[in-house]
């Protein structure tokens, strides 16, 4: 536990603690790494020292969207169990200097790690770091509770989908009065919802009532860019990018409109708005 | 040639359907997470009930169905007698009337309000 500061960072400790903010959904699959790989790379990019900790232990993804797979050479669970040194495991990313990856283990499970060692684990990074970014599992079980566990501050995201926001509803609950979470809607497909085929965010945040981070567009260049491993918060003249940004801004507490999706109709939608009148 | 065009590509109902369910799911969850909600709630309903008819407590139940569409609350309560219009205990005060935009605004709240208000003289 008696661990040597890097010497990079020898200059000033930090009297005031980072933030820790944990990135839940209850559901599986709505993009919360996704998301987690593209907000911390853009507080990164504002140049905020952040870390993020992949809590998905025996899924490990991160490294892969973040395109550090093969770089991660130790784990989370290794630091907890004292057998490596969180500089030997933190893994800087490729792109951004002040990003770095603490990676889930892979070939255990998540029931071996204890709470008050996890919780203790986001306690030293936030010493280090302004932002410690905790992607948490999907479910509602021992994963969830130590991704939580750490955490002051909470983004529950959520696609346009009943069941998504079902379970997003369920883990509002679960986080209770110590967290007043944030909402990022996720995979908007605005022609759908102009078309009355999709849940708007409207509808989304009726049920939900969360103050809104941001929206974001069910778009290609997020597929793409996850296939390479970059991040597409990388690029901030992309629109999704720059939706990214002014989340980050966001939450480093700069008085900024969340971003939403532009409603624009395809040819189609407006050709049919053409011949049937205003839908 | 309108009609034909509107259906390709006018609105459809498929958010509203997802919407709708959407409400109800929730709702649905929401009683199953709070059977003390529900506890409390059976018993005032009982409460209230037994000022003016004489109940079977043990035998009331209250059960909430789920239709297509809504959520309705179904109580089964019986009743084992009801006084002589002559013999009915005195009234608590009546409740006052509420205004009719209350009541339209906020239908539940007003009900628990008036609830509240008539146990507060016994």
């Amino acid at each position: 536990m008696h661990e040597r500061q890097p010497e990079i960072e020898v200059a000033a400790v930090p009297a005031v603690r980072g933030r820790a903010i944990v990135i839940t959904s209850g559901k599986g699959g709505v993009g919360k790494t996704t998301t987690t790989a593209n907000l911390g790379t853009a507080l990164a990019m504002r140049g905020a020292r952040v870390a993020l900790v992949d809590a998905d232990v025996g899924l490990r993804n991160l490294d892969i969207v973040l395109g550090l797979e093969s770089r991660v050479k130790h784990h989370l669970l290794d630091v907890i169990e004292g057998g490596v040194t969180l500089d030997d495991a933190l893994v800087p990313s490729k792109y951004t200097d002040s990003l770095m990856l603490l990676a889930a283990a892979q070939n255990r499970e998540k029931d071996e790690v204890p709470t008050e060692a996890m919780t203790a684990l986001i306690e030293r990074l936030r010493e280090r770091f302004d932002y410690v970014l905790v992607d948490c599992p999907a479910g509602i079980e021992h994963g969830f509770r130590n991704a939580v566990a750490g955490a002051q501050e909470a983004i529950v995201v959520c696609t346009p989908e009943v069941s998504a926001v079902r379970d997003v509803d369920r883990v509002i609950g679960l986080l209770g009065n110590r967290f007043k979470p944030q909402l990022i809607v996720n995979r908007l497909r605005p022609q759908l919802v102009k078309r009355g085929k999709m849940l708007s965010v409207e509808d989304v945040n009726a049920i939900l009532r969360l103050p809104l981070l941001g929206v974001i567009a069910d778009e290609p260049e997020i597929i793409i860019t996850t296939n390479k491993g970059e991040p597409l918060a990388l690029r901030r003249d992309d629109a999704t990018g720059a939706a990214y940004h002014a989340m980050a801004a966001k939450i480093a507490g700069e008085d900024v409109e969340a971003p939403t999706v532009e409603m624009r109709e395809s040819f189609f939608g407006r050709l049919g708005a053409f011949f049937g009148g205003k839908a | 040639m309108i009609e034909f065009f509107k259906r390709l590509f006018g609105p459809s109902d498929s958010g509203a359907t997802a919407k709708q369910r959407l409400q109800l799911v929730l709702m649905t969850d929401h009683l199953a997470l709070a059977p003390e909600m529900i506890d409390a709630m059976k018993r005032e309903l009982v409460e209230v009930i037994s000022r003016y008819v004489e109940v079977d407590r043990d035998k009331v139940e209250v059960d909430f169905e789920r239709h297509d569409h809504a959520l309705a609350m179904m109580a089964n309560v019986p009743i084992l007698g009801v006084a002589r219009p002559s013999e009915r205990a005195p009234e608590p005060a009546p409740a006052p009337a509420p205004t009719p935009a209350a009541e339209t605004a906020a239908p539940l709240q007003q009900r628990k309000r008036r609830k509240k208000a008539q146990r507060a003289p016994a």
